[in-house]
C-alpha cells in the first residue's frame, strides 16, 4: 500500500472501528450490568438488539425515525422487565444453569418470532434522510452525518449511564452489586424490583443500539446470532463486572476486527517479503500458510476469549470470576 | 521426640488489607483431641480453610506429620491423610446416603479415576460402606437422597463422609451447630467413637461439648491464640474468661 | 438376602437391554419405507450424540455450547478415513470406521477438555462456545480438511467390510447404526456405574466436597469430557457413513444447540432421558418439517416450557408417576388427565391455528393463496379462520383455568392414599 493509502486506511479503520466499538459497548454495558447484578449471562441480549432494530423499522414506517428513536428502546425495556418478572424469576430457583438455558431458549424464540412476524428477508430500514449526508470528506471517501450521529448517541448514552451510576441512589446500589451482589440483598434493598429495573434497563440499552445500528448495518433475522457471541467476548475479555473493562474491550475488539478485515496479507506473503517461498504440496499446512489476515476477522474475538478464559478468567479489568 | 500430627507455625492470613489470622502457632499431638474455641469472626473457619488447602496462607507453614502441606491443593492434602467437615453442611445432595459414603471410600481404596470397575460388584467397597453406615446409625436411610435428610441426619452424614476415608487427622467444623440437646449428645458419642485412635481438631461453640470431648483447648481471639492448655486451666484462665467465657461456664 | 436382591436387578437390567436390542432389530421389518429407514437411522445417531452430551450435562454438571465440535470432527476424520480405505491406503473395514471417528473425538476431547474444565459453570460454557465458534470459523480457512463450501464426500460402499453387507442399501446402514447405538449406549450406561462415573456425579453435586474426599475435580471433568467426545465422535462417524457427505455445518452452533435442547427436553436426570429427547426431536424434525414452517417455533416453545415448568425434562415427568404405579393409585390421576385433555387440546389447536396463519402471512410467496390446516382449506384474508382460532385459544385457556385444580387434587388424593397404605402396613 502506498503511503497515502496507508494513512487513509488507518484513519478510516480507526473511525469505523471506533463506531463499531461504541456499538459493541452499548450492547456489552447492558450485558455487564445484568451479569454482574444477577449472575445471569443473558444469551438473549443480542436478540433485544435485533428487536430494537425491527421495532424501530416498524415504527419508522408508521410515524418516522425520530419517534422510533425514543419509543422503541422504551418498548424493549418494558419487554425486558416483563421477561425478568415472569420468566427469569421463575427459573431463578433452579440455579444458574437453568437461568442461562432460559435465556438461550428465549434467544431461539425471539428469532423465530421475528421470522414469524417479518419474514426471513432483510428489512429496508433506512438511515433518515436528514442525516444521510456527508459530515466530512476525507480523501475520496465520505464520512456520513449519520455516523457522527451514532457516535453522538453512544457518547450521550455512556455519559448518562455514568451519571446514573455515580450520582443516583439506585446507581450506587447497582455499583455495589457489581462487585458484591450478596451484600446488596442483605442490606435490605428491594432486590427483585432492582433486578427488574436493571434487566429492563440493560435490554433497553441493547434496543437503543439496535435502533441506531439496524439501519446502518443490516436488519435481518440473523443479526442476533452474528453479534451475540462477540458481545460475550467483549464482556469476558473486558472482565466480568467491570464497565470500564467492557468499554476498553469494546473499542479494542472493534478496532482490531475492523483493521484485520482490510489486511489481505497471509503468511505466504510474509515469507515472500524475505524472498522465501515455502511450497507445500497440499494439506493443512498449505492452507494455514494461505490464510489471509482478513479471513481471520471472524475468529479473532473467539481466540481472545478462549485464551483469556484459560489464562486470566478475570479478564483485563475484572474483579470477579463468575 | 515424637512428631506432632499437625503443626501450624506462625500462620498469617490477610484478605486484601484485612488481617484475619495474625500469627498462629499450634501443635497437635498424635491421638490428641484438640478443641479450638473463640468468639465469632475470630478466624476459626479460616484456620480450617488454611489447613485443608482451601485458602492459601499469606505466610507461615503447616506440617502434617512433619510433611509440609502449606498451600497444597485440598485433594492433595486429603490424600495425605487429613480430612475435614464443614460448618454449613456440605454433602452430595442428589446422591443417596449410601453413594455419599461410598464416594468418600473410592480414593482411599485406590480406585482413582477408574472407568473399568463396576462399583456395584466390588465387595470390599460395598461392605466397608455398609459398615460405616452402621457406625453412624444411618443404615436404615441407605437409599434416601442426601438432600432430603433431616438436618441432624445430614450432619451425621457429614461426619460419616469425613471419616470414611480413614484419614488419621480429622478436622470437624462446628459439628453440633443447630442441634438440640439430645441430638448434640448423640453427636458427641458418635464423634467419640469414630475418632478413637485418631487425631481430632474440632471447632465448637457449645462449651459442654468442648469440655466433654477435648484433651486440650486453644482459644482463638482476633486471629491470635491467647491460650492453649488443658480444659481445667483454660476454665480458670482470666484472659480467656474476659475475652470469651464470661463469669460462668456451661 | 443381599445376593438375591443383586441378581434380581441384574436380571431385570439384562431383560431391559435385551428387549431394547430386539426392538431395534425388528423395527425395520415393521417400517420398511426409505423415509422410515432414514428416520430410524437419524434417531440412532442422535441417541448416541445426546447420550454423550448428557455425560457432560446431566452427569458432570458441565453445560457445553460446543459439543458438536467432537461430533463434526469425528465425522470429518471418519470421512477422510473412508476415502483412505477406498484408495487402498488404510486397511480397515467399514464397520470399524466409526471407532476412528471416536478416537479423533477422544483426542480433541482430551485437549479441549483439559483447557476448558478447570472451572465449571459459566466459564466452561463460554469456553465451549468460543472453541465451537473457532472451529466452525476455521472450517472455511482449512479447505483441505474441511472441504470448503462443498464439504468432503465419500463412498460408503467400501472396499473392505467385516460382514457380507455392501452398505449400499439403507437397511444395511441402519443395522450398522443400530449396532453402534446399542454398543455405545451400553458402554455409556456401564460408565455411570464405575468409580469415575460416581465421582463425576459428586463433582457435579459439590466440587468442593469432592476435592475434600481426595479427587481433583479438574481431572475428573477432563476424563468425562474426553469420553463424551469419544462417543460424540462415533456418532459423527456414523453420520458421515450414512449421508456420505460432511460439511462444516456439522461442527457449528446449530447442531450444538440442537443436542443441548433435545437432551434437556428429554431429561438430564435419568439415563434414558436423552434417548427420549433424541427420539422426540428427531421425529418432530423429520416429520413436521415438511408439514409446517412453525415446527421450529414449537420446538423452541417446548424447550422454554420445560425450563420454566419441568426442569427435569420428560423423563422426570414419567418417573414422577413411579410411586403412583407402585402404589396402584394411578386411577384417579389418569381420570384427571382425561378431564384436562379436552381444554388442553382445544387451547393447542387454537394457538397452532394462529401461529400457522401468521406464518402463512409472512413466509409464503403469495399470502392470498389458500392454506390448509387439519385438512381444511381456507383463505387467511377472510375473517372466519381468525375468529375461530381466537375463539379456540381463548376458550381453551378459560376451560384450562377452570379445571386446573382437578389434576393437583387428584395428585393430592393419590399421595394421601399412599400414605394411608404405608401407615397401615
Amino acid at each position: 500500500m502506498k503511503g497515502n493509502d496507508m494513512v487513509e486506511y488507518i484513519v478510516f479503520s480507526l473511525l469505523n472501528g471506533l463506531l463499531y466499538g461504541m456499538l459493541l459497548f452499548m450492547l456489552s454495558s447492558g450485558l455487564t450490568l445484568i451479569f454482574s447484578m444477577m449472575g445471569v449471562l443473558n444469551f438473549a441480549h443480542a436478540s433485544f438488539y435485533m428487536l430494537g432494530a425491527y421495532f424501530a423499522f416498524q415504527i419508522s414506517a408508521w410515524v418516522g425515525f425520530w419517534p422510533a428513536l425514543i419509543v422503541a428502546p422504551l418498548l424493549i425495556g418494558v419487554l425486558g422487565a416483563l421477561v425478568e418478572r415472569f420468566g427469569l424469576r421463575t427459573v431463578h430457583k433452579y440455579g444458574h444453569v437453568a437461568e442461562l438455558l432460559f435465556t438461550v431458549g428465549l434467544a431461539f424464540l425471539i428469532e423465530e418470532a421475528v421470522i414469524l412476524i417479518w419474514g426471513r428477508n432483510a428489512m429496508d430500514y433506512r438511515v433518515p434522510e436528514l442525516l444521510d449526508v456527508p459530515l466530512l470528506t476525507l480523501w475520496a471517501t465520505d464520512f456520513s452525518m449519520y455516523r457522527g450521529f451514532m457516535l453522538l448517541v453512544a457518547v450521550c448514552m455512556f455519559v448518562a449511564l455514568f451519571l446514573v451510576l455515580t450520582r443516583t441512589r439506585i446507581g450506587l446500589i447497582i455499583q455495589a452489586a457489581l462487585t458484591h451482589p450478596q451484600g446488596v440483598s442483605t442490606l435490605g434493598h428491594n432486590v427483585p424490583a432492582v433486578f427488574m429495573l436493571v434487566f429492563g434497563g440493560g435490554c433497553a440499552l441493547a434496543g437503543m443500539a439496535g435502533v441506531i445500528g439496524g439501519n446502518y448495518f443490516l436488519t435481518d433475522p440473523g443479526m442476533a446470532r452474528m453479534l451475540g457471541p462477540i458481545v460475550f467476548v467483549v464482556v469476558v475479555v473486558g472482565g466480568m463486572g467491570s464497565l470500564t473493562g467492557a468499554f476498553v474491550a469494546s473499542l479494542l475488539l472493534g478496532t482490531i476486527q475492523t483493521f484485520a478485515v482490510g489486511l489481505e496479507v497471509s503468511l505466504t506473503d510474509l515469507f515472500a517479503l524475505f524472498g522465501a517461498s515455502p511450497d507445500f504440496e497440499s494439506g493443512i499446512l498449505k492452507d494455514l500458510f494461505r490464510i489471509q489476515i482478513s479471513h481471520t476477522g471472524p475468529i479473532l474475538p473467539y481466540v481472545f476469549m478462549v485464551l483469556m478464559l484459560i489464562f486470566r478468567p478475570k479478564g483485563l479489568m475484572g474483579t470477579r470470576e463468575t | 521426640m515424637t512428631q506432632a500430627a499437625l503443626e501450624l507455625i506462625d500462620i498469617h492470613k490477610s484478605f486484601g488489607k484485612t488481617k484475619i489470622i495474625n500469627g498462629v502457632d499450634l501443635s497437635v499431638q498424635n491421638g490428641e483431641r484438640h478443641a479450638i474455641i473463640g468468639p465469632n469472626g475470630a478466624g476459626k473457619s479460616t484456620l480450617f480453610n488454611l489447613i485443608s488447602g482451601f485458602y492459601e496462607v499469606s505466610s507461615g507453614q503447616i506440617r502434617l506429620r512433619g510433611q509440609a502441606i502449606t498451600n497444597r491443593t485440598p485433594h492433595q492434602i486429603n490424600r495425605l491423610g487429613l480430612s475435614r467437615s464443614f460448618q454449613v453442611t456440605n454433602i452430595f445432595p442428589r446422591m443417596s446416603v449410601f453413594e455419599n459414603i461410598r464416594c468418600a471410600l473410592l480414593w482411599p481404596l485406590k480406585y482413582k479415576y477408574s472407568f473399568w470397575h463396576h462399583c456395584g460388584s466390588r465387595k470390599r467397597l460395598n461392605q466397608q460402606t455398609d459398615a460405616l453406615l452402621e457406625k453412624i446409625n444411618m443404615a436404615d436411610r441407605r437409599n434416601i437422597a442426601a438432600g432430603e435428610l433431616a438436618y441432624a441426619e445430614q450432619r451425621a452424614l457429614e461426619i460419616g463422609i469425613t471419616i470414611a476415608g480413614g484419614a488419621d487427622v480429622v478436622l470437624l467444623d462446628e459439628p453440633t451447630a443447630g442441634m438440640s440437646h439430645s441430638e448434640t449428645d448423640r453427636a458427641v458419642e458418635l464423634i467419640r467413637s469414630v475418632t478413637e485412635n485418631k487425631t481430632l481438631v474440632v471447632v465448637e461453640h457449645d462449651m459442654s461439648v468442648v469440655f466433654n470431648l477435648a484433651d486440650r483447648i486453644s482459644v482463638l481471639v482476633y486471629g491470635e491464640i491467647i491460650a492453649s492448655d488443658t480444659p481445667d486451666n483454660i476454665r480458670n484462665n482470666r484472659q480467656v474468661q474476659e475475652a470469651y467465657l464470661g463469669e460462668e461456664v456451661a | 438376602m443381599r445376593k438375591k436382591f443383586a441378581s434380581k436387578t441384574w436380571l431385570s437390567t439384562v431383560a431391559l437391554w435385551g428387549s431394547a436390542a430386539l426392538l431395534v432389530a425388528l423395527l425395520p421389518i415393521a417400517f420398511r419405507s426409505g423415509f422410515m429407514l432414514t428416520l430410524l437411522s437419524e434417531i440412532g445417531i442422535m441417541v448416541i450424540f445426546a447420550l454423550s452430551y448428557n455425560m457432560l450435562l446431566g452427569q458432570t454438571g458441565l453445560l457445553s455450547f460446543g459439543h458438536a465440535v467432537y461430533f463434526g470432527l469425528g465425522g470429518f476424520i471418519t470421512m477422510h478415513a473412508l476415502n483412505f480405505v477406498n484408495d487402498g491406503v488404510l486397511p480397515l473395514p467399514l464397520e470399524l470406521l466409526p471407532v476412528v471417528g471416536g478416537l479423533g473425538g477422544l483426542i480433541f476431547g482430551i485437549v479441549f477438555g483439559y483447557v476448558s474444565t478447570r472451572r465449571a459453570g459459566t466459564p466452561f460454557a463460554l469456553i465451549s462456545l468460543g472453541i465451537g465458534e473457532l472451529i466452525a470459523a476455521s472450517s472455511l480457512m482449512l479447505p483441505s480438511f474441511f472441504g470448503g463450501e462443498q464439504g468432503i464426500s465419500g463412498d460408503r460402499m467400501a472396499e473392505i467390510t467385516l460382514t457380507p453387507f455392501g452398505f449400499g442399501q439403507k437397511i444395511e446402514v441402519y443395522y450398522l447404526i443400530a449396532f453402534w447405538m446399542l454398543a455405545s449406549a451400553g458402554l455409556m450406561y456401564l460408565l455411570t456405574q464405575t468409580p469415575l462415573g460416581r465421582v463425576a456425579n459428586a463433582v457435579r453435586d459439590n466440587p468442593e466436597r469432592a476435592s475434600f474426599v481426595g479427587y481433583n475435580a479438574h481431572i475428573v471433568r477432563t476424563i468425562q469430557c474426553s469420553l463424551a467426545a469419544f462417543f460424540a465422535g462415533i456418532a459423527g462417524g456414523l453420520f458421515a457413513i450414512s449421508y456420505e457427505i460432511v460439511t462444516s455445518e456439522i461442527v457449528g452452533a446449530i447442531p450444538s444447540g440442537n443436542v443441548l435442547m433435545m437432551t434437556y427436553i428429554g431429561g438430564t436426570g435419568f439415563f434414558f432421558g436423552p434417548i427420549l429427547g433424541a427420539i422426540l426431536i428427531t421425529l418432530m424434525e423429520l416429520m413436521l418439517a415438511h408439514v409446517t414452517h412453525a415446527w421450529v417455533l414449537y420446538y423452541g416453545l417446548m424447550f422454554i416450557a420445560m425450563i420454566l415448568w419441568v426442569p427435569g425434562g420428560m423423563a422426570s415427568l414419567i418417573m414422577m408417576h413411579k410411586p403412583l404405579i407402585k402404589g396402584r393409585v394411578m386411577g384417579g390421576v389418569l381420570k384427571a388427565y382425561a378431564v384436562m385433555a379436552g381444554p388442553v387440546i382445544i387451547l393447542f389447536m387454537g394457538c397452532m391455528s394462529l401461529i400457522e396463519i401468521l406464518y402463512h402471512l409472512s413466509l409464503s410467496i403469495k399470502p392470498e393463496d389458500p392454506m390448509s390446516l387439519f385438512g381444511i382449506e381456507f383463505y387467511v384474508q377472510s375473517l372466519a379462520p381468525w375468529v375461530i382460532s381466537l375463539a379456540l385459544t381463548i376458550g381453551g385457556f378459560l376451560l384450562f383455568l377452570k379445571n386446573r385444580q382437578v389434576v393437583s387434587r387428584a395428585w393430592q388424593s393419590a399421595a394421601n392414599q399412599i400414605k394411608q397404605k404405608e401407615s397401615a402396613s
